[in-house]
C-alpha cells in the first residue's frame, strides 16, 4: 500500500534510523469527532504522522434494528428501516418492502413502480449531495456544502409534500404507495431537474479542477477492484475502482429495466475517482427521473394485499442497489404476522470494513478523507 | 384472526381502503391536467404488456371494494403459489457428483439455495469460491430455532460477478458448535462472522479477531437468540444500577 501516497517527501524523512527513537504511537480519533459523520472510534497505529494500520470501534448507535422486527408485524416494521441509513431512508424502504413482497408473492402495480423508481433516485440525489457537501467540508471546503444543503431542500420539499416527512419519509407501503401523487407531482419534479442539471456543474466547478481537491483526494485511499471484491465493498467505491457492477442493471428490480442510464466507473479506485463516480451518478439519476416520469403510468397505486399479512413460511433474500452500495434483506416467515427473523445487509457496515486497507501508508489527515469517501452513514452501521 | 384486532397495526390498513378508493377518480381528472402537456412517451407502451399479468387484476377489485372480506380469499388463493422446488443446474449437478446425498439443492421463489451438512462446510464454500466463481461474499447470518435438537441454521449468501447469480448455503449447527471461519476464503466475512457471533453467539474456528461487535465486550448473553429476554435485561440494569425493581 505504501507506493499510492502521493507525499513521498515525508517517506524521505523516516529514514530507517529515525531521527528522534519514536516509537509507534496509537491514537484514539472519535466517538465524538465531526469527522466520523456520526459516532465512529478510530484507533489509528501511527508512525509519526504515517498510518500504519487501524481498528474501527462500532456500535454506539446499536438499536436492535433486527431483534425489533421480531417483535413487530410486517407493516409496523416498515417505519423503522428509515432509521438506519437515515439519508437514504427512501431506498431502505424500498428494499423491505419489495422484499415482503417477494414473500407475499406480490407486485407493486406499474404506477406505484414508478413513483417508486422517481422517489428512490430523488433520494440518491439527496444522498449523494449530502455526501458531497460534508466530504467536502472535512477536507477543507466550506462552500459546497451550503450549495448542497440548498439543493437538497428542493428534494425534501417534494417528500415532504408528498408523505408529510422529510427525512424519514415511509414513502412506501407493502405492496405499492400508501398516497397518490399530490397535484403537481410531476411538474414540481421536472422543474427540479431543471434546476438541478446546471448546479451539478456548479459543484463540479468548485471541486474537479480545484488544485487543493485535487491534491488532497487523488491518490488517496486507493483500493484495486479485487481487494473490494474480496472485501465485499459494493455501491460507488466497488465502481470507482473500475468494477462496472450495479444492481439496477445487473439484477434489475422495481422496474428500472425500462430505463436507459449508464454506470459510470473510474479508473484508480482513489478518493478523486470516486468522487467523479458520484457526480456521474447524479447525473444518471437525473435521466432515470426524467423518463420515469415523462412515462408515469395511471392506474392504481397498491396491489392487493391481506390487511393482516401472514407470509407462508419460507426466506428470501433480496437486495437493492442503495447510495451507499448493496442493501439487503434477508427475512425468514414462519407464517404468522411477525418476522421470524429480519436481517439488514448494510452497505455502509462492509464497505466500513475496507478502511483499514484504504488508509494503510497514507496520513492521518486522509483518514478523515478516507471516511468521507466511504460514504458510511453509522445509523446503518450499527442498526 | 385474533391478532387483526390487537395488533396495532390495523387501524392505519383501515385508513388505506378510503384513499385508494377516491385514487381512481381523482388522479384521472389530475392527470388529464397534468400529464396532458407531457408528450406520450414511446417508453409507456413498452411498458405495460410488462406489468397486466401479476397488476390488472387484483387493483381493481381493491380500488371498488375496500371493505375486509375481499381481501381474505385472495391470500388464500395466493398462498399456494410459492412452493420449494429442487434446483437443477450443472453445478449443482457437479457438486452433488462430488459430495453425494449431503446436499440439497432448492429453489424457493426463484432464489437458489443449497443446504449442505455441516461436516463439508468449510470445503464445499472453498470450492464455491475457486471453482465456481462465487467471489463476492455478500452476507454471513444465522437463524435461531430453540426447538431444534441443531438450533442455528448458518447461512452465506454469495453471489458471483462473473455468472451473475446469487446463491444461499445452509448448514445447521448445534448450540456450541464451532463452524470453521471463512475469512481464509473471502475477507469480507471477518466483521459478518464477529456479528453472527456477538448476536448468536456462535463462535468460529480460526477467526483472527473473534470478539463482539456491535455491542460492548461486557455485554451479557447474545440479543439475536430467541430465548434472550429484552426485558429481563433491562430488569437487571435497573436493578443493579437503580435499586428499583423494573425500569418499566
Amino acid at each position: 500500500m505504501t507506493d499510492h501516497t502521493t507525499l513521498s517527501h515525508l517517506e524521505l524523512e523516516t529514514p530507517e534510523k529515525p531521527f528522534l527513537d519514536a516509537n509507534e504511537l496509537v491514537i484514539n480519533m472519535g466517538p465524538q469527532h465531526p469527522a466520523t459523520h456520526g459516532v465512529l472510534r478510530v484507533i489509528l497505529r501511527l508512525d509519526g504522522e504515517k498510518v500504519l494500520g487501524l481498528e474501527c470501534v462500532i456500535g454506539y448507535l446499536h438499536r436492535g434494528v433486527e431483534k425489533i422486527g421480531e417483535h413487530r408485524t410486517y407493516t409496523m416494521f416498515n417505519p423503522y428501516v428509515d432509521r438506519m441509513d437515515y439519508v437514504a431512508a427512501v431506498s431502505n424502504g424500498l428494499g423491505y418492502c419489495e422484499t415482503v413482497e417477494k414473500l407475499l408473492n406480490v407486485e407493486a402495480p406499474p404506477r406505484a413502480q414508478h413513483v417508486r423508481v422517481i422517489l428512490t433516485e430523488l433520494n440518491r440525489i439527496a444522498s449523494h449531495q449530502l455526501w458531497l457537501g460534508t466530504h467536502a467540508l472535512d477536507i477543507g471546503a466550506i462552500t459546497p456544502l451550503f450549495y448542497t444543503f440548498r439543493d437538497r431542500e428542493e428534494i425534501l420539499k417534494i417528500y415532504e409534500k408528498y408523505c408529510g416527512a422529510r427525512l424519514t419519509t415511509h414513502a412506501f407501503r407493502i405492496g405499492g404507495l400508501q398516497y397518490e401523487t399530490y397535484n403537481g407531482f410531476e411538474r414540481e419534479v421536472n422543474n427540479f431537474l431543471t434546476f438541478f442539471r446546471p448546479k451539478i456543474d456548479e459543484y463540479e466547478e468548485l471541486l474537479t479542477t480545484n488544485r487543493i481537491w485535487v491534491e488532497r483526494t487523488r491518490n488517496v485511499g486507493r483500493i484495486s477492484a479485487e481487494d473490494c471484491i474480496a472485501l465485499g465493498v459494493s455501491g460507488p467505491v466497488l465502481r470507482a475502482s473500475g468494477v462496472k457492477w450495479d444492481l439496477r442493471k445487473a439484477q434489475p428490480y422495481a422496474n428500472y429495466k425500462n430505463f436507459e442510464f449508464d454506470i459510470p466507473i473510474g479508473e484508480n479506485g482513489d478518493t478523486y475517482d470516486r468522487y467523479l463516480v458520484r457526480m456521474a451518478e447524479m447525473r444518471q439519476s437525473v435521466r432515470i427521473i426524467e423518463q420515469a416520469v415523462a412515462a408515469l403510468p395511471e392506474g392504481p397505486i397498491i396491489a392487493k394485499v391481506p390487511k393482516v399479512m401472514k407470509p407462508p413460511a419460507g426466506e428470501v433474500y433480496h437486495s437493492i442497489e442503495a447510495p451507499k452500495g448493496e442493501l439487503g434483506y434477508f427475512i425468514v416467515s414462519d407464517g404468522s404476522t411477525q418476522p421470524y427473523r429480519v436481517r439488514v445487509r448494510p452497505p455502509s457496515f462492509v464497505n466500513l470494513q475496507a478502511l483499514d486497507l484504504m488508509c494503510r501508508g497514507q496520513l492521518v489527515a486522509d483518514v478523515i478523507a478516507v471516511i468521507g469517501t466511504l460514504d458510511i452513514v453509522l445509523g446503518e452501521v450499527d442498526r | 384472526m385474533p391478532d387483526e384486532i390487537k395488533s396495532p397495526s390495523s387501524p392505519p390498513p383501515e385508513g388505506d381502503p378510503k384513499p385508494t378508493a377516491d385514487k381512481p377518480a381523482a388522479p384521472s381528472g389530475v392527470k388529464a391536467t397534468a400529464s396532458g402537456p407531457v408528450p406520450a412517451d414511446v417508453k409507456t407502451p413498452s411498458e405495460k404488456p410488462d406489468s397486466p399479468p401479476a397488476a390488472p387484476v387484483p387493483p381493481k377489485p381493491a380500488a371498488t371494494a375496500p371493505a375486509t372480506p375481499p381481501a381474505k380469499p385472495a391470500a388464500p388463493a395466493k398462498a399456494p403459489v410459492p412452493t420449494p422446488v429442487p434446483w437443477d443446474s450443472p453445478m449443482i449437478a457437479k457438486l452433488k457428483g462430488s459430495y453425494g446425498s449431503g446436499l440439497e439443492a432448492v429453489t424457493y421463489l426463484g432464489q437458489n439455495y443449497m443446504v449442505v451438512d455441516r461436516s463439508m462446510i468449510p470445503e464445499i464454500l472453498y470450492v464455491l469460491r475457486n471453482e465456481e466463481q462465487f467471489d463476492y461474499c455478500v452476507d454471513i447470518t444465522a437463524v435461531h430455532y430453540p426447538q431444534r435438537e441443531k438450533q442455528f441454521d448458518l447461512i452465506w449468501v454469495l453471489y458471483s460477478y462473473a455468472r451473475n447469480e446469487r446463491i444461499r448455503v445452509k448448514t445447521q449447527i448445534a448450540d456450541g458448535d464451532s463452524p470453521a471461519s471463512s475469512v481464509p476464503i473471502w475477507a469480507a466475512a471477518n466483521w459478518l462472522e464477529r456479528e453472527v457471533f456477538d448476536m448468536f453467539g456462535i463462535k468460529f474456528e480460526g477467526h483472527p479477531d473473534m470478539k463482539r461487535i456491535l455491542l460492548p465486550e461486557g455485554w451479557k448473553g447474545h440479543p439475536l437468540r430467541k430465548d434472550y429476554g429484552i426485558l429481563q435485561q433491562d430488569n437487571e440494569w435497573v436493578q443493579i444500577n437503580l435499586g428499583i425493581e423494573s425500569g418499566q
